[in-house]
């Protein structure tokens, strides 16, 4: 079989001691994929897209950047002025890391309405869940290396979370410090652990692609690949297709990187680090903020510690919280209306918090919060008892090949 | 009933939630705190496709090292960097040997030697605390991003420089205070820098405050983003390239899947 695969003698003679050819032609050219994917399935690609953008673009920062609080400032605006390019670079860089974000929210929430988490892709689902806690991680600590305002005082409010932790809390924030505030040895650390943490995210990416391919991608209607009249080929089929969306991510991207650049960040970064002055507001980057916001929500420290924790901590266990055993919300007619309620509850946490932790926002900050907790811990358990589902077709080919009118759920999903 | 009022809500609440989106990111640059609103001036170099205005950039140049330069720094900017502004090589060699910097010489001495074009703007103090001495404590911050780091800064400025107004009558502005309507608090320590003819200009143009506060505007504008101009310019073709891509990777895809979606 390898015999006849490959032409090129080379290519044959070492695919034949080293089989990197044959894997490749297995898991990118021939790889059975649902062919009904909508273009939510884009955003897997996208993110792996973005994660290689900023691996490349952050070396090339790294070679120009000086990591010590009197030179950090200086060194990304010499960067910014005098390095050939370095204004794209950097700005490429800065407005990846909130691209990367918004990709990976949007494939977060992709998984959530089509049930992609469920058996047997709990593992899938897990890893990428620790993606996203090694991206904020890597972020949040990338956000300090410019040392401008927002920088210090983002890095000295988050760090200052975990003396919230009885007894040992702040040592432990002395140990993260490197000191006895945030300093020359804090930006040290975060720069080298900024540095590596990217490449552990690769590892675990990897993983999540060993993980994916084990039982192929979850699709719209949420019902196993019956054969191969249900899949196509991954190439050229979905890699025209993950072409397109990257063109189109990239018009988006390259727009805010060229015109508006600075958009999605805060002014007061652009002031350099001062320890005597604090800024009016202390905001995070607005991919944090629906975890600020949970953070502010609690009013004991230690609460409001374990509850934001505690928001990710539930994505860890959602393949077990959820008790349904049908995938795709196009059959769960209740729980695909509170998909959106949650949407809507998570885009209303993040503008909580941007606003100031006072009156209303106090009160709408705990609603939501409320709601987020309600809508893992209590609705995904115990809505499958109530809800009754719609009947799922048979196959992923039949209601393309048009099927049968009155038993097909498609039927009547698509004269709405 | 209530399945007929879920559907209505599942059906409209993609909408609503696409509003909600873009009323949240309308709001977030302005993250809390009470909002002080400036005038919102048509500047040359706003929008996509702006560019700095040159002649104005002088000009602001001109106020800047005139009025400004006296207790603001600019530490960022070198005196080659004037070159992107329309002054050539002599004029900058000149523009910078006005200025000293202290080096060493071979004696070990330190002496002071006229200013080259490699050299970085000489700030009038020698520190931050010199600076606030000077300033009866009042910390007069460096220039060099000054636009980048205020939100909506170039109507920030613009409003800050031409906001000196008699104090209301309550409101009492103590010694070495000054009273400003847009400033936050009202109270600056910045005493009014712009009078009616503060600077003369050499193309002529009337040196109104109004005037001085635009030119130095963006002045301090390119100063912030030097690479503005560059990075409009190319983002044009970017974009024009990407749509390009687009559309062909769209057909594309739209013919190989034909006969995947005929079946």
């Amino acid at each position: 079989m390898s015999k006849s695969k490959f032409k090129n003698p080379v290519v044959k003679w070492i695919d034949h001691r080293l089989p990197v050819f044959s894997f490749m032609d297995h898991e990118l050219n021939h790889y059975p994929t649902p062919k009904n994917l909508n273009y939510f399935w884009n955003f897997g690609s996208l993110a792996g897209f973005a994660l290689v953008t900023m691996i490349v673009t952050g070396i090339v920062l790294s070679m120009n950047y000086t990591a010590h609080v009197d030179y950090a400032f200086d060194s990304v605006e010499r960067i910014m002025r005098d390095v050939n390019h370095g204004w794209l670079i950097r700005y490429i860089h800065m407005n990846g890391a909130s691209f990367f974000f918004i990709v990976v929210y949007i494939h977060i929430f992709r998984g959530l309405y089509y049930g992609s988490y469920k058996a047997p892709r709990e593992l899938l689902w897990i890893l990428g869940v620790l993606i996203l806690l090694l991206m904020m991680a890597t972020a949040f600590m990338g956000y300090v290396l410019p040392w401008g305002q927002m920088s210090f005082w983002g890095a000295t409010v988050i760090t200052n979370l975990f003396s919230a932790i009885p007894l040992v809390g702040e040592s432990i924030v002395t140990w993260l410090w490197g000191g006895f505030s945030v300093d020359n040895s804090t930006l040290n650390r975060f720069f080298s652990l900024h540095f590596v943490l990217p490449f552990v995210i690769v590892g675990v990416v990897i993983l999540h692609l060993v993980a994916l391919h084990r039982f192929g991608s979850n699709n719209p209607i949420g019902i196993d690949v019956r054969g191969t009249q249900d899949t196509v080929p991954f190439s050229p089929y979905y890699t025209i297709k993950d072409l397109f969306g990257l063109s189109v991510f990239l018009s988006f991207f390259a727009a805010a990187v060229f015109f508006f650049p600075n958009f999605m960040g805060h002014p007061d970064n652009y002031i350099e680090a001062n320890p005597m002055v604090t800024p009016a507001h202390i905001v995070p980057e607005w991919y944090f903020l629906p975890f600020y916001a949970i953070l502010r929500a609690v009013p004991d420290k230690l609460g409001g510690v374990l509850f934001m924790f505690g928001a990710i901590a539930v994505l860890f266990i959602l393949p077990w919280l959820d008790r349904s055993s049908v995938r795709s919300s196009q059959f769960r007619p209740i729980y695909k209306i509170f998909f959106w309620i949650l949407l809507l509850d998570c885009v209303l946490l993040g503008y909580l918090g941007a606003m100031p932790a006072e009156g209303i926002y106090v009160i709408l900050s705990r609603i939501a919060t409320a709601y987020y907790f309600f809508h893992f811990l209590i609705l995904f358990p115990l809505l499958p008892y109530i809800e009754k589902t719609k009947p799922l077709p048979i196959s992923i080919s039949e209601p393309i090949l048009g099927g049968g009118s009155a038993a097909s759920a498609f039927a009547v999903r698509e004269k709405r | 009933m209530i399945k007929s009022l879920l559907l209505f809500f599942s059906s409209h609440i993609s909408k609503l939630f696409i509003s909600l989106v873009i009323i949240s990111l309308s709001n977030f640059s302005f993250a809390a705190g009470e909002k002080i609103s400036y005038p919102q001036l048509n500047w040359s170099f706003s929008g996509i496709l702006g560019t700095f205005d040159r002649a104005s950039q002088q000009r602001g140049l001109q106020v800047y090292k005139e009025v400004c330069s006296g207790c603001h720094g600019m530490r960022l900017l070198a005196y080659r960097n004037l070159k992107s502004i329309g002054y050539n090589d002599d004029e900058i060699k000149a523009f910078a040997a006005d200025n000293n910097v202290n080096t060493i010489n071979d004696d070990g001495e330190v002496v002071e030697r006229p200013a080259r074009p490699s050299d970085k703007f000489v700030s009038p103090y020698p520190n931050d605390k010199a600076a606030r001495a000077a300033n009866g404590g009042a910390y007069p911050p460096d220039l060099s991003l000054i636009i980048k780091a205020r939100p909506d800064g170039a109507n920030y400025l613009h409003a800050l420089l031409t906001g000196y107004v008699d104090a209301p009558k309550d409101q009492k502005v103590p010694d070495g205070m000054y009273y400003n309507k847009y400033y936050s608090g009202n109270l600056i320590g910045m005493p009014q820098p712009l009078y009616e003819d503060g600077v003369e200009y050499a193309d002529g143009t009337k040196a109104t405050p109004d005037q001085m506060a635009k030119d130095v505007t963006a002045f301090l504008a390119w100063a912030s983003e030097p690479e503005m101009e560059d990075r409009k310019r190319l983002g044009v073709s970017v974009m024009l390239f990407l749509f390009l891509l687009t559309a062909l990777s769209y057909f594309a895809m739209k013919q190989i899947w034909a006969p995947i979606k005929e079946k």
